[in-house]
């Protein structure tokens, strides 16, 4: 059994210890507000929080989390900064089809806790994250209504 | 008509995966708008006479539930998968309803006839969903409403016309009374619905053209929205699948299977159709399970429609494009070309050449599947035709369709990828793993399954001829166009002409007064799957003509916006596309100029897909060998829209993809295989690419035509003329990342 805190509560789960932490959260876990991509951290679609940093969690093996807190989409509206990039979404209207925009806000909330006040060249150094509805353009203003 | 509806769908699996009786293409496309692709698709009622009975879009019980609280809630005929559908429904109804859209939701209908709304039929795709349902879907909030009112006329005992309604409340303003339409929905949708019901006067639209906030947006930025991907059953399996090296082969043995079961978590190993399957308790074990398998394969037939063979390649099938020498057919004839040729001033010519593109949807294919204790089978599955899914896997499962209930969650994202292309999909995979387990199973591609599996758009070629006359202008055009489109290879039957229209779209039926024509196409099959891609044959074929209409008035002296307002002189639509794109662009200047000291300038192109009307303007540089692309400008007519604000967003979305594909795309085969399987390799559009977009909408009042596609076509040949005025170098050939620019 591996002990994994996600949103503030730990699961002990019986999973291989390399076993990608998006999968335990989808499969094991039930949380499937974080999605799978590509497999190999080029999509950006599975990140989700680690200590407050962005992470794709399709290439971070779960027994790497160790006593690290763990936050995921579910919990985004819990978090000041996640609620306000929510809010921010909504308002701005980012999403598509909105398969990666749970990476995407993941990737926001943790750009915003780290620089709170983003220039262009931060959003587009943090904000990897691919759409292929090409709302790239949405996401920066809605990171930029964010920040305020 | 009615032969089309009734015929049948073919067996998944076969690579024509739907034959279908005779159908009056004129007829239809009359009715429908002038596309091809809808009358392409057949729907399967399971009693066609029931079908013939039933008026689609009419029954208001079928679309409509109004809960206890006054919430509506609607059964689409069509899915959501980004381009906002479901709120233009809201709008539409809600409209005529009397209902504020903010209190809609919004899911795709189960198979049935009802939904049967796109010419008689059900798809979501050739952005047909507005525009066919438009009228319809008004006048069933209409009728709705009229059926509440009778219902509290009843209710109240008072006429029905001392009543009037207010954002979901019957109100009788003499009493003071009032009922909410939660309270009257039971009884009123038992009433018989009234004929001719008035619609509400287009001027006291409140919702209707409006920006309209969109009903998903506040799911699709928390993780709740629930995709395919995401649904689960209690007790079930997921499956991993490892396809076939090389498409057409199958699975004849597994070398290790006692020690893939031995694995963690693994239930089960099989071998299907076209692949090797392992079932277990989550959807990782599966997979790293599937890649222990060792399987024999069979080996690969030299040639054919429903193989690729080992020395099968692009590029040798492009070469296989240019050495055609099999019939041709007019496609579009005017004139006599031949004879402007003869005496022409100046003739120039050119190849253009795109590739194959997969889809690259972000969400991989899946699907689920249950049987039920009563025999009936449950499918989960991102799907744009319920009716053909439903078709096909009662077929695959032995069943009837009417024991078949599809279920249709929102798609994370679609752009073609979701019709039933043969082995291109999960669903029959799924079907057989829950019939061998006896358990409900969810298949999972992964995302190097998908781009080894995906169907594509077909590579393309066409050779261009023009003749300059002494006036600089175009005397005539040639246009041979050898290959085969989606249309023609799964709905071929249907096509009264040896012209796949899917192939030569955008080629033909151009609006420029171009005196004598002469577009021909031979058909020349791909032995690889291929696919309906956003915007279709507009994708390539827009590229290949308006790079080329550059080339003529390169060659006549022209500059490019003179040269289409020339041609264009009698279309006042077109021509007020090109003041508004020329205004929204401040002004139209070619170049090349100078920004930051580099070197820039600007394309312009004109498209006409699906009904709509589109004129593009990029502005574009080469950056250290690297395209870059700053702005398009996209001036956008499709006749009238519902929401402006998701109008304007899907044409950037549309740009992003066309810009995607002029750049970067391109699905390579060698040595019979497919070269990429992720996005490492298979670039597609990032941040750093993405140009600023701005659109303006023109409602010209011209019937209203499609909105999630026709924004693409126009963006490739505008990024290339912009590129061929910057550097001097025509890009012929897409992706543009393969050529060198200087």
């Amino acid at each position: 059994m591996i002990p994994l805190t996600v949103n503030g509560t730990t699961h002990h789960v019986d999973v291989e210890p390399d076993t990608p932490l998006l999968f335990v959260l989808r499969d094991t876990l039930g949380m499937t507000g974080t999605k799978y991509g590509c497999g190999i951290a080029q999509c950006g679609a599975c990140t989700v929080l680690v200590d407050g940093e962005a992470m794709r969690s399709c290439q971070f093996p779960v027994d790497a989390v160790g006593a690290s807190q763990v936050t995921t989409i579910e919990a985004i509206e819990e978090d000041a900064v996640g609620a306000r990039v929510v809010e921010a979404w909504v308002s701005v209207e980012a999403p598509q089809c909105g398969y990666c925009q749970s990476g995407q806000v993941m990737a926001a909330t943790a750009l915003l806790k780290a620089v709170p006040k983003p220039t262009d060249e931060d959003i587009a150094d943090a904000m990897t994250n691919l759409c292929r509805c090409g709302t790239y353009n949405m996401i920066a203003d809605a990171i930029r209504q964010a920040a305020g | 008509m009615k032969d089309f509806l009734t015929a049948p769908a073919a067996a998944p699996g076969s690579a024509v995966i739907a034959k279908a009786g005779p159908l009056s293409r004129r007829g239809f496309l009359g009715a429908a708008g002038g596309l091809a692709l809808v009358a392409m698709l057949p729907v399967r009622p399971s009693r066609a006479e029931t079908a013939a009975k039933l008026v689609p879009g009419t029954r208001v019980p079928a679309f409509l539930e109004i809960r206890p609280d006054g919430s509506v809630h609607v059964l689409s005929p069509f899915v959501e998968g980004g381009q906002g559908i479901a709120t233009g429904m809201a709008q539409t109804i809600g409209e005529e309803l009397d209902v504020n859209p903010a209190r809609f939701t919004v899911d795709c209908a189960p198979p049935g006839p009802d939904y049967a709304v796109v010419g008689g039929m059900r798809m979501t795709g050739g952005s047909f969903s507005t525009r066919s349902s438009y009228p319809l879907m008004r006048r069933l909030g209409a009728t709705a409403r009229e059926m509440l009112m009778r219902a509290a006329a009843t209710r109240l005992d008072v006429a029905q016309d001392t009543l009037t309604t207010e954002d979901g409340q019957v109100l009788h303003a003499a009493s003071g009374r009032s009922l909410g339409y939660g309270e009257l929905a039971e009884a009123a949708f038992a009433l018989e619905p009234a004929a001719d019901v008035p619609l509400r006067d287009p001027a006291t639209f409140r919702w209707i053209g409006k920006p309209v906030a969109r009903l998903d947006m506040r799911d699709k930025s928390t993780g709740r929205a629930v995709y395919a991907i995401d649904q689960k059953l209690d007790g079930m399996l997921y499956a991993a699948v490892r396809h076939a090296e090389y498409f057409g082969t199958k699975p004849l043995s597994i070398r290790n299977e006692a020690q893939v079961r031995a694995m963690p978590g693994v239930h089960s190993v099989h071998l299907l159709e076209a692949a090797v399957a392992v079932c277990a308790d989550s959807w990782w074990r599966a997979r790293k399970a599937v890649e222990t398998v060792q399987a024999e394969w069979s080996e690969p037939e030299a040639a054919g429609l429903d193989t690729v063979a080992k020395d099968f390649s692009s590029e040798g099938m492009l070469q296989a494009l240019r050495d055609y020498d099999g019939e041709t057919h007019p496609a579009e004839t005017e004139g006599d070309a031949a004879a402007a040729f003869t005496g022409a001033d100046k003739v120039i010519e050119a190849e253009y050449v795109a590739p194959y593109l997969a889809h690259g949807q972000l969400e991989p294919p899946s699907a689920m599947a249950r049987f039920n204790a009563d025999g009936t089978l449950e499918l989960w599955l991102p799907n744009q035709a319920p009716e053909m899914f439903q078709g096909s896997a009662a077929a695959a499962a032995g069943l009837e369709p009417a024991q078949v209930r599809i279920h249709s969650p929102m798609l994370g994202g679609f752009f073609g990828r979701h019709f039933i292309y043969g082995p291109g999909n999960p669903y029959p995979q799924a079907i057989a793993l829950a019939k061998a387990t006896g358990m409900p199973v969810k298949v999972i591609w992964s995302r190097e399954e998908e781009f080894l599996n995906d169907a594509v758009r077909p590579l393309s070629m066409s050779r261009f001829r023009a003749a300059i006359g002494a006036d600089g202008l175009p005397a005539a055009l040639e246009v041979r166009t050898i290959g085969e489109g989606p249309i023609g290879r799964y709905f071929g039957a249907m096509l009264q002409t040896p012209v796949d229209s899917s192939a030569v779209e955008g080629i033909v039926e151009k609006p420029y007064a171009i005196p004598n024509r002469a577009m021909v196409f031979g058909k020349r099959p791909h032995p690889v799957n291929i696919a309906f891609w956003r915007s279709v044959g507009h994708s390539m074929n827009d590229f290949f003509y308006e790079s080329f209409l550059d080339e003529i008035a390169d060659a006549g002296g022209q500059d490019p916006m003179a040269l289409r307002r020339a041609l264009l002189a009698r279309s006042a639509r077109h021509l007020a596309l090109l003041d508004a794109v020329e205004e929204l662009s401040g002004g139209w200047k070619r170049g090349p100029f100078e920004v930051d000291g580099r070197t820039r300038a600007r394309g312009l192109a004109m498209a006409s897909p699906f009904g709509s009307e589109t004129a593009t303007i990029a502005e574009a540089s080469v950056e250290d060998g690297a395209v870059k692309v700053h702005d398009v400008w996209v001036a956008f007519d499709p006749g009238s829209v519902v929401n402006p604000a998701i109008v304007k967003k899907q044409v950037e979305s549309a740009v992003a993809l066309g810009l995607s594909a002029a750049l970067y795309e391109e699905v390579v085969y060698e040595a019979g295989r497919r070269r990429d399987q992720n996005y490492d390799t298979y670039t597609i559009l990032t941040r750093d690419d993405m140009p600023r977009v701005h659109v303006t909408i023109l409602e010209s009042g011209a019937p209203m035509g499609g909105v999630g596609e026709p924004g693409l076509p126009g963006v490739l040949p505008a990024v290339g003329n912009a590129l061929a005025a910057a550097t001097g170098q025509r890009p012929r050939r897409l992706p543009m990342k393969n050529l060198s620019f200087s």
